[in-house]
């Protein structure tokens, strides 16, 4: 801290030491406090750097999320598919196995489904191509997560890095698929929506929507009032205790990455079945990874995590709108979604911690 | 050197806390040069938060500390160090693969260092007061008691001339002790100033000069030692009078509950723990088992309950209700519960085995019983009334039944934990520690319910540290040192030499003096 070597007899400056936990309206109080602190530092930042209005700024946020019918929709699909990532990790890190494998099972999920629609497509009625998708993807997720559940399980090895190479072999399967089955000379492969999945009353994103809002209430049953989730919980908290009652570690482990890798499936089969009809080596955009933070940041917690998706996705939307109406290089909107949740992050610290100055200090004798 | 009525170390109005936890109030303690002070509290008094203070762990909240009469700010171990402070941790901080001389110059800064020179230097220490030991071993050939050596030569040799010693009792047998013992009063009359933590009585009144009690993280007062007694000192550790004794019953009816017959086992590391045990718990009776920590007490008891894997013997068990007789070796947990065996498990690690410290009570309570019926979904009724039923019958202080048990203090942790083992009523229960850092009034409360136990008919086995305990607990007590069997002895007519030498017995061959 405040060290200063030569003079022993001077207090630090200040210390810090736990708190006892605060209750919820304090600790609400402590959040949107540094969420205001975070549009005060961002406006300043951005009154320097740019010269322009915050107000104007912010206002451009908001209406790049709510400004319209369309914006709207496509805020709640942009929710609806992070959030189903988020879904899908969060039993994996709740067991504290830190499966950042996302992207790719994701991925995979998506390039099964734009396999089955590209070969199968006009080889069988559409009800049962629907059914063969879903099976498709949701396995394809699965093996990609299984893979290192079981060599953990078995061998011990280091989940982490296992999921993260996994990433780049999926991202390279799609490439190398695109290079093989595309004709036309840009290299895109062209939507296929005739295969997609039902549209409901005309609107695209719907049944996304309604999927996910479905996976998220069972996830949440899952994992608080089942015996499977309960296990989940004991495994992830001391690996000791779930021995010591007999809880048998490896299959536990290989059957929540089970889930977890389906539930990867299911998003890479809404986006390439539901909405892209379609699939690029970005299909899954990063979701994989960003997954991880609202996953946390929501203590695991799936209701919570609507929260936190809702408040990732509004940032990214609301500053491609400000990138595009004043003209600016999109890192001025990167700097204000890195302030804002540097403050949500670092206000975490203020919950658990708190600062003491001396009372004592001396000054120098 | 001989300015023995001087103040060596002095603290004013010592105040730390963590949260809502008061560790030290106003504490307020003095050691002259020259002299052995003992601190002496329960577990959860505040002694070992106090001497983390001095010797640069923590930073006090309020209040000063004085050495030779001049204020200081301790910051870090190292301040603590150049003010000539030296700590001997209770849990050993050496480098195993490094030889006593080598741990001993870790970290010094000397421009021109020579080895050669250094060990000769640390050899007369050793000898000035009357260390016994091979420096050039490696640590790891060591026992508990000469590591520990090694930690008293390293700070003195560094310049120490306030010693605290952190429990330093807790890991030595009877005839280790008074070796200690010795080296200290050597040590005191050389003008150090020595500090000892410790809750033992018996141990205070035989070396130190002064005791200063703390209760509850307060500073209760001090008192020369010729004029305290057991009594008066409990009083003040304690606050009201309490009784010392433990009642034991005459073991009714007992039959051959467990019958543990040559069994070995090896750890991960290929080194043979259990090595050719055998013993019979009986209904009824409460089998104590002494031994220096790591002596396999803990592979013993793990191996019965199924987490150790064994490569010889056998673990029979005796159904009394079936009258069959079933093998356990090499079963898991579940295939143990699967037989009909009821058999509890108190383990030594509380929240990192036997409770899950972020779950409440109610949660841990499912522990046991969760995948009772064939339900998907979770019950949690019954364990809710369980979990609030041991609240009440042990008086557990919490919040509510839902609060993280990481939260309680360590002996209503080991109040849940004891609850819940017991009600599933078993027929053999086995506790390893199960007082460790609990404070008097827990430690009876835990003692009367593994006699309550006990004349229920349960095989009771107890692996235990204070041999006093052990002597004033058990029906029978089982020895065990470097693994092996050493004696099975009568806890009636026990005494505590013939544990101390059996604990040392054939360890080595040489070190049973």
């Amino acid at each position: 801290m405040m060290a200063k070597n030569e003079n022993k007899t001077h207090s630090p400056l200040f210390h810090i030491v736990k708190r006892e936990p605060l209750p919820w309206y304090s600790a609400l109080g402590v959040r949107a406090s540094a969420i205001i602190l975070a549009l005060l530092l961002s406006a300043v930042v951005i009154t320097i750097l740019t010269q322009k209005n915050p107000i104007e700024i912010y206002k451009a946020m908001f209406e790049g999320a709510f400004g319209s019918t369309d914006r709207i929709w496509n805020l709640l699909q942009q929710l609806a598919m992070l959030l189903c990532v988020s879904l899908a990790v969060t039993p994996a890190f709740k067991m504290k196995f830190w499966n950042i494998g996302a992207e790719g099972q994701v991925l995979v999920g998506g390039l099964a489904t734009v396999s089955v629609m590209m070969f199968l497509g006009d080889k069988m009625p559409l009800p049962v191509l629907l059914i063969v998708m879903i099976g498709a993807s949701v396995l394809a997720g699965i093996i990609w997560a299984l893979l290192p559940a079981v060599s953990k399980a078995l061998w011990n090895t280091n989940e982490t890095l296992f999921t993260l190479m996994m990433n780049y072999i999926a991202i390279q399967l799609v490439a190398f698929f695109l290079k093989k089955f595309v004709k036309s000379g840009s290299g895109v492969l062209t939507p296929m929506p005739e295969y997609g999945l039902p549209i409901i009353n005309e609107m695209p994103y719907l049944l996304n929507i309604i999927v996910v809002a479905v996976l998220t209430i069972m996830v949440y049953i899952y994992l608080k009032y089942s015996k499977q989730g309960y296990e989940i919980s004991v495994v992830g908290e001391s690996e000791n205790t779930a021995k010591y009652i007999g809880i048998n570690v490896k299959k536990v482990i290989i059957r929540t990455l089970v889930i977890s890798g389906a539930l990867c499936g299911i998003a890479g089969l809404l986006l390439v079945g539901g909405t892209n009809h379609t699939i690029s080596t970005t299909t899954a955009g990063g979701r994989g990874f960003t997954a991880i933070m609202v996953s946390w940041l929501a203590k695991f917690n799936p209701i919570v995590m609507i929260l936190t998706s809702f408040l990732i996705i509004f940032l990214e939307r609301g500053a491609e709108q400000v990138s595009s109406q004043f003209r600016l290089p999109s890192a001025i909107s990167d700097i204000i979604t890195g302030i804002i949740l540097f403050f949500i992050i670092g206000c975490e610290f203020f919950l658990q911690y708190k600062i003491v100055f001396s009372k004592h200090r001396k000054e120098n004798e | 050197m001989n300015n023995s009525n001087t103040i060596a170390l002095e603290c004013r109005n010592i105040t730390k806390t963590f949260g809502s936890v008061i560790a030290n109030k106003n504490v307020n303690l003095s050691v002259k040069k020259g002299e052995i002070l003992s601190i002496l509290g329960e577990n959860g008094s505040g002694k070992t938060t106090l001497m983390n203070m001095i010797s640069g762990i923590y930073f006090p909240d309020e209040g000063s500390i004085f050495v030779d009469g001049k204020e200081v700010t301790i910051r870090s171990p190292k301040d603590a160090f150049d003010l000539k402070i030296g700590m001997i941790h209770q849990h050993f901080k050496l480098v195993d693969v490094f030889s006593g001389t080598e741990n001993i110059v870790l970290g010094m800064r000397n421009k021109k260092f020579n080895i050669k020179k250094a060990q000769k230097e640390i050899q007369e220490t050793c000898d000035k007061y009357g260390f016994d030991i091979d420096l050039n071993k490696k640590i790891y050939d060591l026992s508990v008691s000469e590591k520990q050596t090694i930690e008293i030569v390293k700070v003195l040799y560094k310049g120490a001339d306030i010693l605290i010693l952190d429990e330093p009792t807790a890991v030595l047998t009877p005839q280790e002790i008074t070796k200690l013992f010795n080296v200290l009063r050597k040590m005191r009359d050389d003008g150090k100033a020595i500090i000892i933590i410790t809750h033992k009585l018996n141990e205070v009144l035989e070396i130190s000069d002064r005791v200063s009690v703390l209760r509850k993280g307060e500073y209760i007062g001090t008192v020369e030692t010729k004029n305290a007694t057991e009594q008066s000192l409990t009083e003040m550790m304690v606050g009201e009078k309490i009784s010392l004794d433990i009642e034991r019953s005459e073991p009714q009816n007992s039959v051959d509950r467990l019958i543990v017959k040559g069994i070995d086992c090896f750890n991960s590391d290929g080194i043979k723990v259990l090595d050719d045990i055998s013993f019979t718990a009986k209904s009824g009776e409460i089998l104590g088992i002494a031994g220096i920590s790591g002596s396999g007490q803990k592979e013993l008891l793990e191996a019965i309950a199924g987490l150790q894997k064994l490569s010889g013997g056998e673990v029979i068990y005796h159904n009394p209700k079936t009258d069959k007789k079933e093998n356990l070796r090499n079963k898991t947990p579940i295939e143990i519960r699967n037989l009909g065996v009821r058999l509890s498990f108190v383990p030594e690690d509380r929240l990192g085995m036997g409770l899950v410290g972020n779950m409440g009570i109610t949660d841990n309570m499912m522990l046991r019983s969760y995948k009772k019926g064939k339900s998907f979904f979770l019950q949690r009724k019954e364990p809710k009334k369980l979990a609030n039923k041991i609240i009440e019958d042990l008086k557990v202080v919490t919040p509510d039944a839902n609060t993280p048990v990481r939260r309680l203090s360590g002996g209503n942790v080991q109040k849940v934990l004891v609850g819940r083992e017991i009600a599933a009523s078993p027929t053999v229960l086995m506790a390893a520690y199960p007082v460790r850092g609990l404070d008097i009034n827990s430690s009876y409360t835990i003692y009367n319910l593994l006699t309550e136990q006990k004349e229920k008919g349960v095989a009771v086995i107890f692996v235990g540290e204070d041999l006093d305990v052990l002597i004033g607990l058990c029906d029978r007590i089982l020895v065990l040192s470097g693994g092996r069997v050493t004696g099975i002895v009568d806890g009636r007519t026990a005494k505590k030499e013939e544990l101390g030498l059996l604990m040392t017995k054939a360890k080595s061959g040489k070190e049973n003096e």
